[in-house]
């Protein structure tokens, strides 16, 4: 049939652009792993990096100074995105009020890292000195939430939207207040995707670079403070690109931050199909 | 009423009080994300804003920066800066985009459900590799290739082409794979129907269908692109003036706030944050653009 050869081309193209997609994933993960993985040990994880990130020496204050401006940043975000999704899906409907705000969070995430890591320097480090110490674990964790935010409002707001209504409706029904309801049986039932909501945000947050590089400092030494500067594993990589000359190193906090993103990936994607299908009655 | 023992009845104002207090605390959280836009804009324009009104429309037509010093006030022109954003990002669109849209195609038409449970993770995947982590692959590798090739640095703008083009692709595929699954059944049943192949079906029907998602799924492709920052610092060259070739240096609005912020000072900072400005009404002029575009959707 001349037509179906006319559609071995096409077709080829379509399948090649789908197999390229997963081969350039697989070849910059195995790169970065081939070289990476081998440096990865418990003293690795658990010294402190040397004065210029020389090789041998570890990447625990860096470990640390991310999971500090992640905790700060889900800390603030959680809590306003969750509330947020609560109230736009249970106190509104399709209302004026509903649709500015989600256009709001969207061009809220569109915003480049590099503008939000601006305002949070002039901002945070600048305008708020006495309270957050200038460039310091707080600052770029504060900054960090304003990327956490929009992820996890959108999540939760999916979450929260696929819980069926007949729940509610029999909560109410047997005399709960609207409260009672969201606390007792709408949150329980969206838990599950809250959380993935909140963990995509986290995986915003460690990810980050380019807002971190204005607000945190780059300090290697171990926090004690949140007020202290700092230098997550983002930042400690590009440090290291840009100044120390040391790739080692390098390879080694990449493929750290790499198990921790595709660790994420794979707990978000899997919670999120599983949650679907359970509420689809499947 | 009174006399009923029913606690939550006993008193309703109280409970009627602590119900809307808690809608109003609601009401803050969901009214965050406008706040924080509106905190971004103020803080940012107040420092980037009056900079811009003082340089006037030298600031985006002058083509030559030299930040002050001690010694000499600075010149301040970023026009080869725009003009480097705006070449990296259409080169990584013009690759970008075939593959991702073909992805997308391939992900809601033609992969066989094997595939797809190894695609669909694959992309969220990849949007999830931090962005200093694609700047760091690119630098190691594609920058040294590029010098081999065709010598010079090998940081380009072609390096930047092939490391944004394939930081885009999450964003593109993502957005037009839902748009082609949006497309109504009946059209695909209809144009099989009528005796047309697997891929004229795509071809005349479902990519037409769902092309207001697909070119808003580019658009904001390009936002992606156009406000990238850690990539493009490591492998543009970041040298200010307009590149003579696809090898040669370039400089983006971002590389250059990241890359001055560290030590700019006084009239300097406020010049960093007027790019800053100009890089936010490229990234609202994207959106509001995408925003037209998916607008136009069709409905069965």
């Amino acid at each position: 049939m001349p037509a179906k050869r006319r559609e071995l081309l096409p077709m080829a193209l379509l399948w090649g652009a789908g197999i390229a997609t997963i081969l350039i994933l697989v070849i910059i993960l195995a790169y970065i792993l081939a070289h990476g993985l081998p440096l990865i040990s418990w003293h690795f994880l658990t010294t402190n990096p040397g004065v210029r990130g020389q090789q041998g020496t570890g990447i625990y204050s860096t470990i640390v100074a991310t999971l500090a401006v992640t905790g700060v940043a889900l800390l603030i975000a959680a809590p306003l995105s969750v509330g947020g999704a609560i109230y736009l899906n249970e106190y509104t409907r399709e209302t004026l009020l509903r649709k500015v705000i989600r256009q709001a969070a969207e061009v809220l995430a569109g915003i480049p890292s590099i503008i939000i890591g601006l305002f949070g320097f002039i901002f945070f480090v600048i305008y708020l000195l006495p309270y957050t110490g200038g460039w310091s674990v707080i600052s770029g964790g504060l900054t960090l939430a304003f990327m956490v935010l929009p992820i996890s409002l959108r999540v939760s707001e999916e979450a929260l939207k696929a819980v069926p209504a007949e729940l509610r409706e029999g909560s109410l029904g047997l005399g709960a207040t609207k409260w009672q309801s969201i606390t007792t049986v709408v949150l329980p039932t969206a838990l599950p995707g809250i959380v993935t909501g909140l963990i995509l945000g986290a995986g915003r947050a460690i990810g980050e670079t380019a807002a971190i590089l204005l607000t945190a400092g780059g300090a290697l030494g171990l926090i004690h403070s949140l007020r202290d500067p700092c230098c997550p594993m983002t930042l400690y990589i590009y440090n290291i690109l840009t100044e120390y000359n040391d790739t080692t190193t390098a390879y080694g906090t990449a493929a750290v931050l790499i198990i921790a993103i595709l660790a994420i990936t794979f707990i978000t994607d899997w919670q999120m199909n599983r949650y679907t299908r359970k509420l689809k009655g499947l | 009423m009174a006399t009923t023992p029913d606690k939550t009845l006993q008193r309703p104002k109280a409970r009627e009080a602590s119900e809307r207090l808690i809608q109003i605390i609601l009401l803050l959280c969901a009214i965050s994300s406008i706040f924080a836009i509106f905190l971004i804009i103020i803080f940012v324009f107040s420092q980037g804003v009056p900079f811009l009104i003082e340089a006037g429309p030298s600031f985006l037509t002058g083509s030559v920066w030299l930040p002050a010093d001690s010694f000499a006030a600075g010149v301040w022109g970023i026009f080869p800066i725009i003009v480097g954003s705006l070449l990296v990002t259409v080169g990584a669109i013009a690759i970008g985009a075939p593959l991702g849209i073909a992805c997308a195609v391939f992900l809601a038409e033609i992969a066989p459900p094997a595939i797809r449970r190894v695609l669909i993770p694959s992309v969220s995947a990849l949007a999830g590799v931090p962005s200093v982590v694609y700047g760091f692959f690119a630098l190691l590798v594609i920058v040294p290739w590029i010098r081999g090739q065709f010598g010079g640095f090998g940081t380009s703008v072609l390096a930047c082409w092939i490391i944004l083009s394939i930081m885009i692709l999450p964003t593109i595929i993502s957005i037009s794979t839902d748009s082609v699954r949006a497309v109504p059944k009946e059209y695909k049943e209809g144009s099989l129907a009528m005796g047309a192949t697997r891929w004229q079906t795509i071809r005349s029907v479902l990519i037409p269908a769902a092309s207001s998602g697909i070119v808003a799924s580019v658009i904001l492709g390009m936002g992606r692109a156009i406000g990238e920052t850690m990539a493009v610092l490591l492998v543009a060259g970041n040298s200010v003036t307009i590149p003579v070739s696809v090898v040669a240096p370039v400089s983006t609005l971002t590389a250059t706030i990241a890359l001055e912020m560290n030590y700019a000072t006084g009239a300097h900072q406020q010049a960093l944050f007027a790019i800053g400005v100009v890089l936010f009404a490229f990234i609202l002029v994207l959106t509001g653009l995408a925003n037209v575009a998916s607008r136009r959707r069709v409905t069965a």
